[in-house]
């Protein structure tokens, strides 16, 4: 006869962010989202480093959204206790008004009925914020905000 | 976050005020279902009694603790062992860096401890002793845990300790360790 043993291991990463990861995730902490001029480009979230010439970008900051347009979509039926959320959503590519790249978070539509690629979106925010992108809980569809 | 670091975030003037985040925590887990098997069990079973069960293959080696097959032989091990609970230090690890996690004072010694009548060692923790005293050919023995806490893990085992026997000789161990060697007139 056998038993069974639960066991959880877990890793406790604690890692800096850096000048331009940071600022994003402190201007989070204030409800708000930021990204970074890159030539004629405004990256969201913002990236230390040009994707293009891997040159370093100037700390040149831009607010976006917070509104912004789904790109792409995936529905999650079945979340699961690692996922943000747990009742069924979408994690999406939304790109936030005034950014040229789009971010990818998740999306409380209530329904995958309620998803289509262009849908506008808001963000949901959390109460009590700490500087991860969690404070920004999700987006949800504009029309129910 | 509220941190003393200088800042190295490079805020906006829009932001001018807000405290900066330096630094994130991004904890990861993963969630075990362990079947231990039957050699295991027994195994595990028998610490809460107390004993230290290994697992005999057909070739005569004892394995301890067991996996439920001989690695030589590729075939089961089926019958269980009692064994001493006295042995002899094969290799050991003086640990002198603090990690996460950790629960212990360094300096501290890790040990593998070839049981009397095992022919595979065990890793456990060396206490009561030195670290600078801890050698090769120790002879140690088992100090538990009291019986309100003893359970279904090795930990039921608190660690091992120096038992005041000499030293083993230090060789090769063979069938069944040093100390039966001895024993044998070898």
């Amino acid at each position: 006869m056998t038993e069974v043993v639960q066991a959880t291991i877990q890793f406790p990463y604690k890692r800096s962010l850096g000048p331009v990861v940071g600022a994003f995730m402190t201007a989070l902490t204030d409800r708000r989202i930021i990204g970074i001029r890159s030539g004629d480009r405004v990256i969201a979230p913002p990236l230390e480093w040009d994707p293009d010439t891997a040159e370093e970008l100037a700390h040149d900051f831009v607010d976006v959204g917070p509104a912004g347009t789904v790109e792409s979509w995936s529905w999650v039926a079945s979340p699961t206790t690692q996922h943000p959320l747990d009742v069924p959503f979408a994690f999406a590519l939304v790109k936030l008004d005034g950014a040229d790249t789009s971010m990818l978070h998740a999306v409380d539509a209530g329904s995958v009925d309620a998803m289509r690629t262009g849908m506008r979106v808001v963000p949901r925010w959390r109460a009590e914020r700490e500087g991860h992108i969690n404070d920004l809980e999700c987006f949800v569809p504009e029309a129910a905000s | 976050m509220a941190t003393s670091e200088k800042s190295t975030v490079t805020l906006p003037a829009s932001l001018e005020g807000v405290e900066p985040v330096q630094s994130v925590r991004t904890p990861a887990s993963l969630d075990y279902t362990f079947t231990a098997g039957q050699a295991q069990s027994r195994f595990l079973r028998g610490l809460t009694e107390g004993k230290i069960i290994g697992e005999k293959a057909p070739g005569g080696k004892v394995y301890v603790p067991a996996r439920g097959a001989d690695p030589d032989l590729g075939v089961p091990t089926t019958e269980p062992v009692e064994l001493s609970h006295k042995g002899t230090v094969t290799s050991f690890c003086i640990v002198n860096v603090q990690f996460y996690g950790q629960g212990m004072q360094v300096p501290y010694t890790s040990a593998l401890i070839l049981l009397d009548g095992s022919d595979l060692p065990l890793m456990h923790l060396l206490q009561e002793v030195e670290v600078s005293d801890v050698h090769i050919g120790m002879r140690v023995e088992a100090v538990w845990v009291d019986d309100a806490d003893i359970g279904p893990t090795l930990e039921s085992i608190r660690y091992f300790r120096p038992n005041g026997e000499p030293d083993a000789e230090v060789h090769q161990p063979g069938e069944h360790g040093w100390a039966d060697e001895e024993a044998a007139g070898r």
